[in-house]
């Protein structure tokens, strides 16, 4: 059955959606809106009833759910087959994954067994047209999936199509795209499915799982104060901590901030690291390489504070402040206090 | 008992060090500006086989594919210790995504035959996708662990390994045949040993620019280079349709160079005013407070 709709392959981590497939979810909705197609998820696990509701009010039409106890954790195998018998019964023309350790594991698998593309961390999807020209005819294609992603270490933006295989496939890193607002009223369908996993896929059995706490939460972050190498110091770190505590926000960095050992790389934003869009983010002594850039760009408001009055970061902040750190930001703390009273 | 090791390398461009010198005017990347490198984290896989061999006993097999200089990844891989090495390389693969790039590897690995083990990095830093691995791995019917970042134990049927996950990381037990791909932290590889490096310094791939003569490189001679094994398309028995740009489902519709843009900017004056106005306008608009 040509079902032609726009799908998003949802993860559970820990028994909870993740984030990401909610966030794929309000874009999938958005394409398949342009398409003027449903918008479905892909659910796969032991309870997957449990989250009916909260697919549905973020914005899915139609869910197809498979119930196996092989399906309790991630394991490539059953997991691989699943996926591949929904999709090649129902024929989506469009399926989104999550750029996450599973979904990276997961989608390049589905794309090899189906034969068809897959972008990896497309930092945005829209719909458009394709003309290709072959031995001087032009061959034109509508509406299709334009995944764009930076290219070359960050340094590059390409667009990419998979003109004529379907389902059109992608992965997005957590964070990218924001999540949807919820719809209570939303509902929809569930269709069961009959997972078939024979006893020569279980190959991998998972024999712990550690949680380990990451320091800093950025990606629910509002405000978010980041240092770059130009900081100069891990005690000079401790000034951006202070203005993150003030300002009720939390501390990112550079990765050459890490790679400096001024802070541990859960706080490292950008292409490789976390991408975050909070309302406020303050850039110090971060001089803007591309890899930073692409993970911070989205923010509300941008200000940079920066010694180097030609550094990079300039050309996207919203407020451009040259001067010193060391005085910038403890007046910017002492303004703060002030003017909140 | 001994292991059958087949490792996945790649030559790709330093793109973590990119220069000026390497845009060009209209901001496009000029590859040949780029120095190329060994992919790092391929390094880590291939250190991961080498402290198997060190422990029980292997034969490792390193195999990339990549025009004639990608012999230079093969080369040091000789140098750190594997055992033999394949290029794969035709004109037919070229401009291969990783659908094209894994139907090929495929091929060449169920021509090499038998293993146990396929390692290769998590991504290589030119395209960063990290599918390859998995793609290969599917291919040829096997399971996989990706993000292994320790190998706890190995059997002779079984492999225990840690891999990285989203919130910490979780241990896997699986059967061999298996595709491992390594990350960073996995390990710190070894230098080169000097004996090998002297032994095969001088290996080549025939199809790389080379001054010796035919008579030469076929005759007994022991001092004579270390010939890299290369296969076409046709050594692997390939469909020219599955190969390189026509195997290729995606295609790129365009590059951009990447502008930066922003709606309004105005500059702060370093100044207690000057700071004062910032946080006002902060408050009033809600963003702070």
């Amino acid at each position: 059955m040509n079902s032609n709709e726009v799908w998003t392959y949802i993860e559970i981590q820990n028994g909870k959606i993740a984030d990401v497939s909610l966030e794929l979810l309000g874009k999938a909705q958005d394409l398949a809106k342009k398409l003027s197609v449903k918008c479905g998820a892909i659910l796969l696990g032991t309870n997957p009833q449990n989250h009916y509701k909260n697919i549905f009010e973020h914005g899915a039409d139609i869910i197809y759910s498979a119930e196996h106890f092989a399906l309790e954790n991630y394991t490539s195998l059953p997991f691989t087959k699943v996926v591949c018998d929904i999709i090649e019964e129902y024929q989506p023309q469009i399926v989104l994954y999550g750029a996450t350790v599973n979904g990276r594991d997961l989608a390049p698998r589905i794309a090899s067994k189906l034969k068809v593309g897959l972008t990896a961390d497309c930092t945005e999807l829209q719909i458009g047209d394709y003309e290709k020209k072959k031995k001087g005819e032009v061959k034109k294609y509508e509406n299709i999936l334009y995944q764009i992603r930076p290219a070359f270490g960050g340094n590059i933006i390409a667009t990419i199509v998979s003109p004529n295989h379907r389902p059109q496939m992608a992965t997005v890193r957590p964070g990218v795209m924001k999540i949807n607002k919820t719809d209570k009223t939303n509902s929809g369908k569930v269709v069961n499915i009959q997972a078939n996993i024979s006893e020569e896929l279980i190959l991998s059995e998972i024999i712990k799982t550690i949680q380990i706490e990451k320091s800093v939460n950025l990606n629910s972050a509002s405000i978010i104060v980041a240092g770059g190498v130009g900081v100069g110091s891990k005690d000079n770190f401790e000034k951006l901590h202070e203005l993150a505590k003030t300002l009720g926000g939390v501390v990112g960095a550079s990765r050459a901030a890490v790679d400096a050992g001024y802070i541990n790389s859960d706080h490292q934003i950008g292409q490789t690291g976390i991408t975050v869009q909070p309302k406020l983010y303050i850039a110090v002594g971060i001089s803007g390489q591309i890899q930073h850039i692409a993970g911070m760009s989205n923010s509300n408001r941008i200000i940079a504070i920066n010694t180097d009055k030609d550094a990079p970061i300039f050309q996207i902040a919203n407020y451009r402040i040259v001067g010193d750190l060391n005085k910038v930001v403890p007046q910017l703390i002492e303004t703060f206090k002030k003017l909140k009273k | 008992m001994s292991y059958k090791i087949i490792v996945l390398v790649k030559q790709v461009p330093d793109t973590k060090n990119i220069t000026v010198d390497a845009m060009k005017p209209d901001g496009t990347v000029n590859r040949s500006a780029l120095p190329t490198i060994f992919n790092p984290e391929d390094l880590n896989a291939l250190e991961e086989a080498l402290k198997i061999k060190d422990k029980y006993g292997a034969k490792i097999t390193a195999l990339t594919m990549g025009p004639p200089n990608a012999s230079e990844v093969l080369r040091k891989s000789l140098f750190y210790g594997v055992d033999d090495v394949i290029l794969l390389s035709d004109r037919k693969f070229a401009a291969a995504d990783t659908l094209a790039t894994s139907y090929a590897l495929s091929l060449a690995i169920k021509k090499i035959g038998e293993f146990d083990l396929i390692i290769g990095g998590t991504q290589a830093i030119d395209g960063d996708t990290a599918q390859v691995g998995p793609q290969t791995a599917e291919k040829l019917h096997i399971n996989q662990i990706t993000f292994v970042d320790k190998i706890q134990k190995l059997s002779d049927r079984e492999i225990v390994a840690n891999r990285t996950t989203d919130y910490g990381y979780e241990t896997v037990k699986a059967k061999l045949p298996i595709l491992l791909t390594i990350t960073a932290e996995a390990n710190t590889p070894r230098p080169f040993s000097v004996k090998k490096t002297l032994t095969y310094k001088n290996a080549i791939s025939l199809i790389e620019k080379h001054d010796y003569d035919e008579e030469y490189l076929q005759s007994n001679n022991p001092n004579k280079p270390f010939i890299i094994t290369t296969w076409n398309h046709e050594d692997i028995g390939a469909e020219i349709e599955q190969c390189g740009l026509n195997g290729s489902p995606t295609q790129v519709k365009q590059i951009e160079n990447i502008v930066l843009e922003v709606g309004e900017s105005k500059e702060i004056d370093n100044s207690e005013d000057g700071f004062k106005l910032l946080i006002s306008e902060l408050f009033s608009e809600h963003i702070i407070g």
